[in-house]
């Protein structure tokens, strides 16, 4: 079978090409970097069966950081490269093709965001660059699909290019400067008011401004469709299926099938979120505390990577990751780490060095909280009051600032600075973010409610072994001194490892006072990553890194709620 | 690579420019890969630039070449040479 691989530089629509051509679900966004593995499609061409590869984006053949690396690699196993090129910032893009023209595979170009071009006054002359360049080019719009059944047609008569009449030690880029030359033209447009606004997102007091503005309606936002989700739709629901379940509960005999379907009655009845059973806390946690917000963040965070702000807001904070050993591209990592650790981890590929990236991910895997687990802590700190939510963020805040300044000056290896481009505005296109979202829940619902089930069962298993309990009794002590928490609190702590989100809904029934479950949660998401995101850790950091990284999240862990206990326990 | 040198008259590094001034590139510093990766992002000898912003405390400065915007860091800014234009 054919292999095809869609190569281009970063945010050119690759994946949105790839989407087009395969029938495939992909995330794509307005921002440099968002596919960072590549992903493989089929498509039928005259008959024939083809597979088709999507590349992260890459400026050119030699890599600058792990994404590009993964691109790079399939350049081998192809047969036939589609070079996607933005027909907005032509002359940047065709630098990579010049590299391409010369591995000696059969090409062709997809001249994309063509009606984007069109709308800023650039013209360029199809024909003209076919010649030049001795490989098809065809005008594409992803997004609409036009030009798309062209450059499907076009496949066929691919052939490889002669060599460029190369006038001797001309560099590519001078070349790429000739044939722009030729065949580009670009309206003179004058600086209006609305760019200026536009810049006013990237600049210094401005920018942070904005930032705070944006990030605090998103904020508002999610609570807003979070809590609206809750109250309107799972709360009635789940009252509605108390009925048939306190019925099989009744119907049932006490005992092991019991515990693990319905689990313990609270005060002599069900009670979905404490019952620890299957049918009630292993549903009510994934579907009704933690759903509702997964499904608001999705939409917020859609709308977010989808305008083009992201770029801009790595820009504003530059200054304050820079010093944490990053620079401001790991505000991506983090910002998907706060919908799920495991995308957070992986879009650390962006980042070019070793040390940057480990940074990056150790700092996501121990201070940023994912989804699940900041609905949980709303769910259960939230009647206790907002002072007591504020200082577990607060925490996680000072551990993210503090160790960040540690690992830049304890970490071995380089940083490299910022250098990153700004793809314009767009507006967003509802049914894209709608896609999107609904492709992130369908996924957390997959990869979630196995586990949560494995969890619930888990727990019960353990509970009628007698294991918990052998546990608890030994390390009571230690909790109590370091912690100034219960023995009874290890089972969540042992059952974090599996969900963090069932493991914060498993402190409920301990009857903690309110500092008591800060400190409980804020532990639960320093002292260890989940079972997922270790597995990526495993895989992006290898062994070594992985156990110095995981060293340093028992360490923070131990240290941090040792001090909240000092200062909130008398 | 043979690196001409030339001296061109005005020349300053575009770090030393403010937010709002226009420029044309003269010549870029450092290594080749270096090179080639601004030359990617469009930044060659002959563009005019724009410088968008400039970040306080040695932070990333954000320019403008052919109406794509590009930020990088301050230690890079300080390996492009340009001449003010009025």
């Amino acid at each position: 079978m054919k292999t095809i691989v869609l190569i281009g530089d970063p945010n050119v629509g690759k994946s949105v090409l790839f989407s087009r051509l395969t029938g495939v679900d992909v995330i794509t966004s307005n921002y440099p970097g968002t596919t960072v593995d590549y992903l493989k499609g089929r498509m039928v061409i005259h008959g024939e069966p083809v597979e088709i590869l999507d590349a992260p984006g890459t400026y050119s053949l030699e890599a600058a950081n792990k994404a590009e690396e993964v691109a790079l690699s399939l350049m081998d196993r192809t047969d036939l490269i589609v070079n996607v090129v933005d027909a907005t910032s032509l002359e940047r893009c065709l630098l990579l093709t010049v590299e391409l023209l010369e591995k000696r595979k059969p090409v062709i170009i997809a001249l994309n965001m063509w009606d984007e071009a069109q709308h800023h006054g650039i013209s360029i002359n199809v024909p003209e660059l076919e010649k030049l360049l001795q490989v098809p080019v065809v005008p594409t719009v992803a997004i609409t699909g036009e030009g798309v059944k062209e450059l499907i047609d076009r496949l066929d008569d691919l052939r490889i290019p002669d060599r460029m009449e190369n006038s001797g030690e001309d560099q590519a880029w001078i070349r790429v400067g000739h044939i722009v030359r030729k065949v580009q033209t670009i309206a003179h447009r004058h600086h209006t008011f609305r760019d200026r606004i536009v810049d006013a997102t990237v600049k210094p007091v401005t920018g942070i401004f904005a930032a705070i503005i944006i990030l605090f309606s998103l904020f508002w936002l999610v609570r807003f469709i979070g809590e609206g989700f809750i109250r309107y739709g799972v709360e009635p629901l789940f009252k509605l299926y108390l009925v048939p379940l306190t019925k099989l509960s009744s119907w049932m005999e006490p005992g092991f099938i019991h515990d693990v379907l319905i689990g313990t009655l609270i005060d002599g009845k069900v009670d979905y979120l404490q019952s620890m059973g299957i049918l009630t806390t292993g549903l009510f946690v994934p579907l009704g505390m933690v759903l509702p917000y997964i499904i608001a963040f999705y939409f917020a965070l859609a709308l977010l990577e989808d305008t083009g702000y992201l770029p801009r807001l790595a820009t504003v904070v530059d200054n304050v990751f820079h010093r944490l050993g990053m620079h401001g591209h790991g505000v991506i990592p983090v910002l998907l780490g706060l919908g799920c650790n495991v995308p957070g981890v992986l879009s650390a590929r962006g980042l070019e060095t070793r040390k940057q990236r480990f940074i990056a991910i150790t700092l996501v895997s121990v201070s940023v909280p994912c989804m699940a687990q900041t609905a949980m802590i709303f769910g259960v700190l939230g009647h206790s009051g907002a002072k007591f939510i504020l200082l577990v963020f607060g925490t996680l805040l000072a551990v993210f600032i503090f160790l960040g300044l540690l690992l830049n000056r304890m970490t071995r290896g380089e940083s490299m600075e910022i250098f990153l481009d700004i793809p314009p505005y767009r507006r967003p296109c509802m049914l894209a973010i709608v896609k999107k979202t609904w492709m992130r829940v369908r996924w957390f619902l997959a990869e979630a409610v196995p586990f949560l089930f494995l969890g619930v069962l888990a727990v019960n298993i353990l509970n009628v072994l007698g294991v918990i309990h052998y546990v608890s009794i030994h390390v009571t002590p230690f909790m109590k001194i370091w912690f100034g928490l219960p023995g009874e609190a290890v089972p969540a702590l042992l059952a974090g490892f599996l969900r963090k989100d069932l493991a914060v809904g498993m402190l409920v029934p301990l009857g903690l006072s309110p500092e008591q479950l800060t400190i409980a949660v804020t532990v639960l998401a320093l002292y260890f990553p989940c079972v997922a995101t270790f597995a990526v850790l495993f895989k992006e950091l290898g062994v070594k890194d992985m156990l110095k990284s995981a060293a340093i999240m028992v360490s923070t862990a131990l240290v941090a709620g040792g001090i909240m206990r000092l200062l909130l326990i008398k | 690579m043979t690196v001409k040198k030339v001296y061109i008259m005005n020349e300053i590094l575009i770090s030393h420019l403010l937010p709002g001034e226009n420029a044309t590139i003269t010549a870029l510093r450092g290594g080749c890969g270096f090179q080639n990766r601004l030359r990617s992002f469009g930044i060659t000898e002959g563009k005019k630039v724009r410088i968008v912003a400039k970040h306080p405390l040695s932070g990333p400065l954000v320019l403008e070449v052919e109406h794509r915007q590009v930020t990088i860091g301050r230690g890079m800014a300080q390996k492009i040479k340009v001449t003010r234009e009025a």
